[in-house]
C-alpha cells in the first residue's frame, strides 16, 4: 500500500509518516505545492493525505488536477481550516474524507483504512482477527463462528480498536469517534468505561482471542491473545 | 424634547416677557395720549360754552349735567379769584350702561356781566378695564401667532438646516459594529456639521477596523494554534506507544495529552464563536426542532443513562424554524449538554417546546447562578478542568444571530429559555 503525505509542516509530516510506517505502509512525502503536483502526476498512490494550505498553492488545486487526470487515488483532506466550505468543496472535488487538525493518530488510521478498503475491495469486506470475524456491512461480529450480540456503541468501539490493533487509542479519540463531537467533557469518560467493561466481558465469555487492555491514564489497546 | 422645540420653548418664554413689558409701556403711552386729546376737546368745549353763554343766557341756567355735557354754577368772587382750570377723573352715573362710568371733567371759572360762574364740562372717558381687556386679548393672539409662526418656521427651516445632524444621529443609532455598512455622508455646507460628519466617520472607521482586527486576531490565533497542537498531541501518542514505558510515565503523558486536548477544544470553541459572530454560516433551511431535540437526546442517551437522568420532553406541536442546520444542532446540543453535565445524579431534565419558546430545565446546584454572567465567555461555576466555559456563550451567539432571546431563571431547577 502506497501512501503520499502532502504536508508542509516538517514535524507534522514526520509524526504522520512514522505512525503510518508502523502499519507497514510505503510512505512518500511532499512538502510544497510543486513537488506534490509532480509526485501526483508521476505516480499512483492508494491514498493521499492532502493538506489544503501549502506553500505555493492550494491543496484543492491538486485535487482538481487529480480529477482532471482521472486518477483514482483515494484522498483524505487534512486541514487546520475546519471550515464547512472547505469540507464541502473538497468532497465535491472528489476527496474521500476530511479530517480537521488536530486529530488523533487512531482516527487517521481508521480513516486511511476505510479509504483503502473502499478503494481496494469495493467496500465489500469482512474483517478477520484471530477467531474474531467482523462483517463491516452488516455490523455483525462472530467469535469462532458464534455470533456476538453487541449494541451499536459496543460494535463501534470494537471496530475502532480492531482497526487500531496493537496501538494505543486514547479515550478522547475513542469517545470522539464513537459518540461524535458531543463528547468534550472529561467527566463524561466514565460512561465509556462502563461500555468497555461490558464489551470486555462479552469478548471473554465467548472466548475471543483478543483482549482490550486499559492503559492507565491514557486509553485502551486491543491486543491479540 | 426635541432640539427644535427646546429652542422654541425658550423663545416662547422670552417673547412672553418682552411682549408683557412692551404691552405695559404701550398701554401707558396710549393712555397719556388719550388724556391729552380729551383735555384738548374739553378746552375747546369750554370756549364754545362760554361763547354761547355770551349770546344766550339760558346756558347759564344749566345747573346740572342731566341734559348736556356741562353745568354752570354761580360762585362768589372770593372763590373764583383763586381758581385755575383743573382736569380730573370722576365717576358719573350713565343711563345707557346703568352704572357709574369714568368721565373726564374740566372745572373752570368765567366771568359774565360781572358775575362769576363755575363751569364743569365733562366727556365720557375710556373705560380702562375694557381697554386693558381688549389689549390683553390682542396681545394674547399676537403672542400665540408668534409662537405658532416660530414653530412652523423651526419645523420647516431649522429642520432643513439640522438635517445633516439628524442624519448622523440616525446613522449612529443604526450602527452595528459587527456588520458595519458604509453609509453615504449627507452633504452640508455648515462647517460644524462637516466637522461632525468627519469626526463620526473617523470614529466609526477606527472602531470597525479595531473590531475587525480583533476578530481576525482571534481567528488567526486559533488557526495558528491548530498545527502545533496537532504535532504535540501526535508526538505524545507516538511516545506513549514506544515501549517500554512505566505506568507512572504513561500517567504523566496522559495528563499532558488531556490538557492538550482541553486546549484543542477551547481553540475549536473560540473558532466556532468567531465564525458565528462573523456570520460565516450560510444557507438556512426549515429545521424541525422536535426532531432535532429527539435526535440530540438520542446522541446523549449514554450520558443520560449513565447519570440516571429522567427526561421529560413536552413538545405537543411541530415547531419548524428557519435556521442554518449546523447552528440549530449546535444550539440544541450545547443547551442539552449543559443540562446533562451539570445535572445531579438521578436528577430530572425537563424540555418544553412550543411555537414561541424552547425551555430546558435541569436539576443541579441548589442555588441560582448569576444570571448576568452565565452567558459570559469562560464563565464557570467551579474551576472545572474539563469544561471550556464557552458552551453557553456559543448558545448566546447563535441566539443573537437569529434575534432570539435567551434568559436564565432559577426555580428549584435551572431553567434556560430561548424565545423565538
Amino acid at each position: 500500500m502506497k501512501i503520499l503525505v502532502i504536508e508542509d509542516e516538517p514535524e507534522m509530516q514526520d509524526t504522520v509518516v512514522r505512525s503510518l510506517e508502523q502499519e507497514k505502509y510505503l510512505v512518500e512525502t511532499a512538502s510544497d505545492y510543486d513537488s506534490a503536483l509532480e509526485k501526483v502526476a508521476l505516480y499512483a498512490y492508494d491514498c493521499i493525505l492532502l493538506d489544503i494550505n501549502l506553500p505555493g498553492g492550494s491543496g484543492l488545486a491538486i485535487l482538481e488536477e487529480l480529477k482532471k487526470q482521472q486518477k483514482t487515488d483515494g484522498v483524505i483532506i487534512v486541514s487546520a481550516r475546519n471550515s464547512v466550505d472547505d469540507r464541502i468543496q473538497g468532497l465535491e472535488l472528489g476527496a474521500d474524507d476530511y479530517l480537521p487538525k488536530p486529530f488523533h493518530m487512531a482516527e487517521l488510521h481508521a480513516r486511511v483504512k476505510s479509504v483503502l478498503r473502499r478503494r481496494k475491495f469495493d467496500g465489500q469486506n469482512q474483517h478477520q482477527l484471530q477467531n474474531l470475524q467482523i462483517d463491516l456491512d452488516k455490523h455483525q461480529v462472530w467469535v469462532a463462528g458464534e455470533e456476538l450480540a453487541l449494541n451499536r456503541k459496543e460494535y463501534d468501539i470494537l471496530l475502532y480498536l480492531v482497526t487500531n490493533k496493537d496501538r494505543l487509542v486514547s479515550k478522547t479519540a475513542l469517545a470522539e469517534h464513537v459518540w461524535g463531537d458531543y463528547i468534550d467533557q472529561a467527566d463524561n469518560y466514565e460512561f465509556i468505561y462502563s461500555q468497555i467493561k461490558n464489551l470486555r466481558k462479552k469478548l471473554k465469555d465467548h472466548g475471543a482471542e483478543v483482549e482490550i487492555q486499559a492503559i492507565y491514564g491514557i486509553g485502551y489497546k486491543l491486543v491479540t491473545a | 424634547m426635541k432640539l427644535l422645540n427646546h429652542a422654541t420653548a425658550y423663545l416662547a418664554g422670552l417673547l412672553l416677557v418682552v411682549i408683557s413689558a412692551w404691552a405695559a409701556l404701550f398701554y401707558f403711552n396710549m393712555l397719556d395720549e388719550i388724556y391729552d386729546s380729551m383735555d384738548d376737546g374739553l378746552e375747546n368745549q369750554k370756549i364754545l360754552v362760554i361763547q354761547k353763554a355770551a349770546q344766550d343766557s339760558t346756558v347759564l341756567a344749566q345747573r346740572s349735567f342731566e341734559a348736556g355735557y356741562f353745568r354752570v354754577k354761580e360762585i362768589p368772587f372770593t372763590l373764583a379769584i383763586h381758581r385755575k382750570d383743573t382736569y380730573q377723573d370722576t365717576l358719573m352715573y350713565m343711563q345707557n350702561e346703568k352704572d357709574f362710568e369714568p368721565v373726564r371733567m374740566l372745572t373752570t371759572v368765567f366771568r359774565h356781566h360781572e358775575k362769576y360762574y363755575e363751569l364743569r364740562v365733562i366727556t365720557s372717558m375710556v373705560e380702562e378695564d375694557d381697554l386693558i381687556e381688549d389689549l390683553l386679548y390682542s396681545l394674547l393672539w399676537l403672542y400665540l401667532g408668534l409662537v405658532a409662526s416660530i414653530l412652523v418656521l423651526n419645523n420647516l427651516l431649522l429642520k432643513r438646516i439640522w438635517k445633516p445632524f439628524y442624519h448622523v444621529l440616525q446613522r449612529l443609532q443604526q450602527f452595528r459594529l459587527e456588520d458595519a455598512k458604509p453609509v453615504p455622508v449627507q452633504k452640508t455646507n455648515i462647517e460644524e456639521f462637516q466637522l461632525l460628519n468627519q469626526t463620526v466617520e473617523k470614529l466609526l472607521q477606527q472602531n470597525v477596523a479595531a473590531y475587525q482586527n480583533q476578530k481576525a486576531f482571534i481567528e488567526n490565533a486559533s488557526h495558528e494554534l491548530q498545527t502545533p497542537l496537532a504535532i504535540s498531541l501526535n508526538k505524545l501518542e507516538l511516545l506513549a506507544e514506544s515501549q517500554p514505558l512505566q505506568e507512572e510515565q504513561l500517567l504523566q503523558i496522559g495528563v499532558v495529552m488531556e490538557n492538550l486536548e482541553r486546549l484543542t477544544r477551547l481553540n475549536k470553541s473560540l473558532l466556532l464563536l468567531s465564525k458565528i459572530e462573523n456570520r460565516q454560516f450560510g444557507q438556512e433551511e426549515e429545521v424541525s426542532m422536535r426532531a432535532l431535540l429527539q435526535k440530540t437526546l438520542d446522541d446523549f442517551s449514554d450520558q443520560i443513562a449513565f447519570k440516571d437522568i429522567r427526561v421529560e420532553l413536552e413538545a405537543p406541536d411541530e415547531v419548524t424554524l428557519q435556521l442554518n442546520p449546523d447552528l440549530a444542532a449546535m444550539l440544541v446540543m450545547n443547551l442539552l449538554k449543559n443540562a446533562i453535565v451539570h445535572n445531579a445524579k438521578g436528577g430530572y431534565l425537563r424540555i418544553q417546546l412550543s411555537k414561541a419558546a424552547l425551555s430546558i430545565e435541569n436539576e443541579g446546584k441548589t442555588h441560582p447562578l448569576p444570571a448576568d454572567r452565565v452567558f459570559n465567555r469562560f464563565y464557570k461555576e467551579e474551576a472545572s478542568a474539563s469544561s471550556t466555559g464557552l458552551g453557553l456563550s456559543i448558545v448566546k451567539a447563535i441566539c443573537d444571530l437569529y434575534d432570539f432571546t435567551i434568559d436564565y431563571t432559577y426555580r428549584q431547577g435551572h431553567v434556560f429559555t430561548v424565545r423565538f
